[in-house]
């Protein structure tokens, strides 16, 4: 790659979710907006190399896919759309110059950006087709970064990508942040699209790694410009929060050949204390923010008690089993009960927390659930219980999809036959 | 991946204008709101500053500010998230646009894993991404 092409892909990650979400308000259709956006890439392709780079390339692609609109705009004037507002701005915009183009694209692009947000993770949409578009439409990834990203093939992320876009545009659904009722629901399907991303990326679920940083990055990156478009909400600062002080954890997490080191094994000293920093500032003002804590916030102060710990001895695991309480009463699901019995297991040792796991034995959603069967014999271990722990952990290693995480579980397994314990 | 930039002015540290001040706030409040910006300060004189030396005895040599080497001088910092090298570039372009002089020196933290088995994604199938150029945005 010649380095104006690698400068041009840099001004995209820059510009596009500007872009498209400037040109959204315009056209009123985010499929629409998003093919503007990429012809303009692809005349910036054609031309940069030749010209150079243009000093404001972000007003230089908006004027590119402004004057694509308006030629489209004029060709298919027989054709009825609702497009004469669309005739009206374009026109009136014609002859602004690059220099108010630049300043445009500062000043009112915070409202667009988060009406693109709010378009991208629609309810009309299934959950991959919102995850699909959101990293495509304000992560700036390509298609085939996407697929990579998920260990899916890239043409089904093409699918599905054009398959919103088309679900968007029947549905007629607006360009719009909803407002009153609506609004909590459609924040948290928001939220809950990136912290499923930067979840992919924490403990992948399939594949060869056993963390992707990459995509923890992309999903901590939007929820941070969420932050900063709707910083009144304190649902959104917890979940930054949650994940900046996970993100923290991220180089601690991998040993030197790609093996999981598990958080009580981890060395601190390499914990990012900046994100922990960041994690903690955005913590504090969802604690301001809200009445009471939500389930991200929730989630993030549970976070703070291992971030605040200097060596994993000093734990406040009593606080972590209050705020799995509190947790399990707001969002209540056998996941929250199972981390819940290993903070029980830590503060009031392994017999207390066995004893809740079990109670979680006959629970239908977690019988593929290899955490389940890998808590129960890590609690066994410590009860000095290796042969039962043994089956659990070989079981555990069963059902994980993860190749970083079958290797730890058999480990542990087999470390269960000479009596040695990994921890 | 994280970045760390430098920046260097090139010239004596005299104060920035307010100005200056108020353009690198606008800049700087832009880029907090790309979620690309972690952290970032500027640095005050040099003269109130100091320089720690170790001599290969172990001896110390510790010498006040101002210093003489003015194109060295560090004016402030930044780390930023970026996916790529190119794009810290393009970042410190647009802060050197708003400042009006000076370099950017932008250096690669280590983010990672210091010993990663696997590189990162953006990196491990660069070949093909750039075979797959210019339709891979499809």
């Amino acid at each position: 790659m010649s380095d104006t092409h690698r400068a041009i892909d840099a001004v995209w990650r820059i510009e596009s979710a500007r872009l498209i979400a400037g040109l959204a308000r315009i056209v009123g259709d985010v499929g629409l907006a998003e093919d503007l956006a990429q012809d303009a890439l692809l005349a910036a392709l054609e031309r940069w190399p030749e010209s150079g780079i243009p000093d404001s390339p972000g007003a230089w692609l908006m004027a590119t896919a402004k004057h694509r609109a308006i030629d489209m705009h004029r060709r298919s004037k027989r054709i009825e759309r609702t497009h004469e507002e669309l005739g009206h701005e374009l026109d009136t915009q014609q002859e602004m110059t690059v220099a108010d183009l630049d300043a445009a694209l500062d000043d009112d692009i915070g409202d667009d950006l988060l009406r693109l947000i709010f378009t991208a993770c629609h309810p009309v949409l299934s959950t991959e087709a919102r995850v699909a578009l959101t990293l495509r439409l304000l992560g700036g990834l390509t298609t085939d970064e996407i697929a990579r990203a998920f260990l899916i093939p890239e043409a089904t992320v093409a699918q599905r990508i054009v398959r919103a876009k088309r679900t968007l545009a029947e549905a007629r659904v607006p360009f719009e942040v909803p407002r009153g009722a609506d609004r909590t629901a459609r924040l948290s399907s928001v939220l809950g699209v990136i912290y499923l991303v930067f979840n992919e990326g924490y403990s992948a679920t399939a594949g060869d790694d056993w963390t992707r940083p990459a995509l923890c990055d992309d999903a901590v990156r939007l929820g941070r410009i969420l932050a900063e478009l709707a910083p009144n909400e304190a649902e959104v600062h917890g979940l930054v929060a949650l994940m900046e002080m996970q993100s923290s954890r991220l180089r601690a997490r991998t040993g030197p050949s790609g093996e999981p080191i598990l958080l009580l094994d981890q060395d601190r000293g390499r914990w990012d204390q900046i994100l922990i920093r960041r994690g903690l500032a955005a913590l504090a003002r969802a604690e301001h923010l809200g009445s009471a804590r939500g389930p991200y916030a929730l989630q993030a102060a549970i976070v703070a008690c291992h971030a605040r710990a200097r060596t994993a001895d000093e734990t406040d695991w009593e606080r972590i089993v209050a705020l799995y309480d509190a947790l399990a009463e707001l969002t209540p699901s056998p996941i929250v009960e199972l981390n819940r019995a290993v903070a029980v297991s830590m503060a009031y040792g392994p017999a207390a927390g066995l004893k809740l796991v079990e109670a979680l034995g006959s629970e239908p959603s977690l019988k593929m659930y290899h955490l389940l069967p890998s808590v129960r014999g890590d609690l066994l271990l410590k009860l000095g219980r290796p042969s039962e722990a043994r089956p659990e952990f070989e079981h555990a290693a069963s059902l994980t999809r993860n190749v970083r995480e079958r290797e730890l579980l058999l480990d542990r397994a087999r470390s269960c036959l000479n009596g040695t314990s990994p921890r | 991946m994280r970045f760390m930039m430098l920046y260097k002015p090139g010239k004596e540290d005299v104060p920035p204008t307010q100005e200056h001040m108020a353009a690198m706030g606008r800049f700087i409040e832009k880029m907090a709101k790309s979620g690309a910006l972690l952290a970032t300060d500027g640095l005050q004189s040099s003269s109130k500053g100091a320089r720690v030396r170790i001599a290969s005895d172990g001896k110390f040599t510790v010498t006040d500010g101002p210093f003489t080497e003015t194109k060295e001088l560090i004016a402030g910092f930044a780390i930023v998230q970026a996916k790529s090298k190119a794009e810290a570039i393009e970042l410190a372009k647009q802060f050197l646009k708003v400042v009006g002089e000076g370099e950017s020196e932008v250096r690669l933290m280590h983010d990672q894993p210091a010993f990663e088995a696997e590189p990162t994604l953006q990196f491990s199938r660069e070949g093909e991404r750039q075979r797959a150029k210019p339709t891979a945005r499809g």
